[in-house]
């Protein structure tokens, strides 16, 4: 299996605060963090290595350089190699060009590290919460791709995932290549040794510049004008509280109490 | 950790991973469940094995992590910030391989080491019910038949006791000769002849093991001496001039760290005549003196840790450090105590299982009253007096 999980380094956000003036995310002092759902994609790629041992994980992540220290931690829990793709000319990107440069650099990648059969995305970064990168890397690639996965289990040129959805969860089969983005599975990604620490340590970070793929890449697709995202305004919505719970024996008694609430109160 | 420490990257990982892992796996609830019931978290144990933390100091060559006693000191520092019997399962294999990693020949360091880095516990068998501080006084003996030695007595307080596989035991092989009598071995818990005897009940690092450890005519190949024979009580001495900076100094400044963070935490909660605790000068000095020992007792110890990983060994310094931190944790855990007030009494709260715990520190690895021995007959020897 040829595998490569992409990584973002974010702001660590059980610590973030939001300034009440601007309403802007407070990042200064805040440690960055390897995005969770990342590293639970990772898992389950390392998951599927330690059933295949001849399994290489390889690692990118796009951002500044310090987003190395990113890569460093998922180096030491399963990756083998990993890449960093990093320039001013990347800068002010929202997702639509993120996952253009990133399907851009997969492409690179592929070049010397062989075609990768799944491509492993969290869900989402926590600090945006779009959930459209991974997806849209899939639609640049051409490639089929499964969303919030949890299980996913290498099966001839197949994966098995186990997905979930809002009322459960459902068993998906895809063909490989494909791309598979990762929610919260129910168990935690796996500690570091000393020993795989220590090693990733040693291990250096190629760095993917705005020059190694000016080749393949339209610059008019990057950075801010190749950004068509504009925001006009951010706010911290109302906090609701209360809200009332009805739930009687049976449904019909439910509906009726609901329908003499809503009477009551001239909704309906 | 302050960088004045001057502590590599791998360094810095080591303890930061540590750290995350010892918090997560093994919460107060957990701990408070094992003191109670007396009884080693074997589960954590097992994931601490596996992540390399009992096979800090082993050599690379045979799978360790061929690290030294400064970062063996921060591992221990926090685990024993969590848990100082847990921390002390731990170090326990460090202590156990030392002889070993000392005066062991290639083959034993390779062969004791597999245990250890394949998860295995290791305990280290020196103290008999009369021989705790005066080690030469032990009566476990060691008797060459043919190309085997036969092992019997019996060893008391043994930490890892009931969980180890491999044993590093000592035993009188010339008996009558003084310091010269006893030799080193290391018999693996498979060979016939051994049995646990009884679980210590103890006062506090109610989390590890400490049993007696019974040898009724256990055979061991000749290999299985480490050292030289008669060499036992020197071999005793050196491993403990190399243990006692992180075993039982980084442990108690472990200890005294977490009384301090929890302190804070507390005295900034609790309000008293409408204000909490904190305001009063009264607990900031408190809190401002428990800094200061830890402080100095890190330093102290880390000085002797990094000393012992360039080479230098000053046994007077090995115990004054393990003598200061044990005795400042002591001071530290009291008045930790004492800012927790009646809560701090109460089992509802970390400060009273750390109490019981700390007091270790002043007692096992030779109680402070023998470091103080060690001190001065250095002093003595160094002035010429002696």
């Amino acid at each position: 299996m040829n595998i490569l999980v992409c990584v973002k380094q974010v702001p660590d956000t059980t610590e973030i605060k939001i300034d009440p003036v601007n309403k802007t995310l407070i990042r200064d002092g805040v440690p960055s963090i390897v995005n969770p759902f990342d590293a639970y994609a990772l898992e389950l790629a390392a998951r599927i290595k330690d059933k295949d041992p001849s399994t290489k994980i390889t690692l990118v992540s796009m951002g500044p350089p310090q987003a190395q220290n990113a890569l460093k931690e998922c180096l030491a829990v399963g990756g083998d190699d990993a890449f960093l793709v990093s320039g001013r000319e990347f800068g002010g990107s929202d997702t639509l060009a993120t996952s253009y440069i990133l399907s851009t650099a997969v492409k690179k990648l592929e070049e010397t590290q062989g075609k990768f059969d799944i491509i492993f995305c969290g869900k989402q970064a926590i600090d945006g919460d779009t959930a459209q990168v991974g997806p849209e890397m899939a639609e640049h690639l051409d490639l089929p791709q499964v969303t919030y996965a949890v299980e996913a289990d290498v099966d001839g040129d197949m994966v098995k995932v186990k997905k979930e959805v809002e009322d459960g969860f459902e068993l998906v089969g895809v063909k490989m290549p494909c791309l598979i983005t990762v929610t919260k599975p129910n168990f935690d990604p796996r500690y570091p040794t000393i020993k795989s620490k220590m090693a990733a340590n040693r291990k250096e970070i190629s760095t993917i510049a705005f020059a190694d793929l000016e080749a393949i890449i339209d610059s008019t697709r990057i950075g801010l004008k190749g950004s068509p995202t504009k925001v006009k305004k951010t706010f911290t919505p109302e906090v609701k509280t209360g809200g009332v719970r009805i739930h009687e024996d049976t449904n019909a008694d439910s509906a009726k109490k609901l329908f003499a609430a809503l009477t009551a109160d001239k909704i309906i | 950790m302050k960088e004045e420490y001057g502590l590599t990257q791998d360094q810095i990982d080591i303890q930061m991973m540590t750290r995350d892992f010892i918090r997560k796996e093994l919460p107060w609830e957990r701990i408070k469940e094992c003191d109670e019931k007396s009884e080693t978290p074997m589960d954590v144990v097992k994931k601490a094995a596996e992540m390399g933390l009992t096979s800090i100091t082993l050599p690379e060559s045979i799978g360790g992590a061929g690290m030294g006693e400064v970062t063996n000191s921060l591992v221990l520092e926090e685990l024993a910030y969590q848990d100082v019997g847990f921390a002390t399962v731990i170090g326990a294999c460090g202590l156990a391989y030392m002889p070993i990693k000392i005066v062991g020949t290639e083959a034993q360091k390779e062969y004791y080491g597999k245990f250890i880095v394949d998860g295995s516990l290791a305990a280290f068998a020196l103290t008999e019910a009369d021989a705790g501080s005066d080690v030469s006084a032990g009566r476990t003996t060691a008797v060459l038949d043919g190309d085997e030695w036969v092992i019997n007595g019996t060893k008391a307080f043994i930490t890892n006791g009931g969980l180890a596989d491999i044993y590093t035991v000592f035993a009188v092989t010339d008996p009558g000769n003084g310091t010269h009598s006893m030799s080193c071995f290391y018999v693996e818990r498979s060979c016939p002849g051994i049995s646990i005897g009884s679980h210590e009940n103890k006062l506090g690092i109610r989390l590890s093991n400490t049993t007696e450890v019974i040898f009724e005519n256990v055979r061991v190949p000749k290999d299985h001496m480490v050292g030289k024979q008669g060499d036992g009580f020197k071999i005793a001495m050196m491993t403990f001039d190399r243990t006692r900076p992180a075993g039982v100094g980084a442990a108690c400044c472990g200890a005294m760290r977490s009384c301090i963070d929890k302190c804070i935490e507390y005295s900034s909660q609790r309000i008293t005549f409408g204000q909490p605790i904190l305001q009063n000068q009264a607990i900031q000095f408190k809190i401002a003196d428990m800094e200061i020992k830890y402080e100095a007792a890190r330093a102290l110890t880390y000085k002797v840790a990094g000393m012992i990983d360039d080479g230098v060994i000053d046994s007077a310094l090995a115990s004054a450090a393990k003598a200061f931190s044990s005795e400042a944790a002591l001071e530290v855990v009291n008045e930790a105590v004492q800012i927790h007030g009646g809560y701090g009494y109460s089992k509802e709260y970390p400060v009273e299982i750390i109490m019981r715990n700390t007091k270790i520190g002043t007692l096992f690895e030779g109680t402070n009253e023998v470091q103080r021995m060690v001190i001065t007959k250095n002093l003595l020897k160094a002035s010429g007096i002696i």
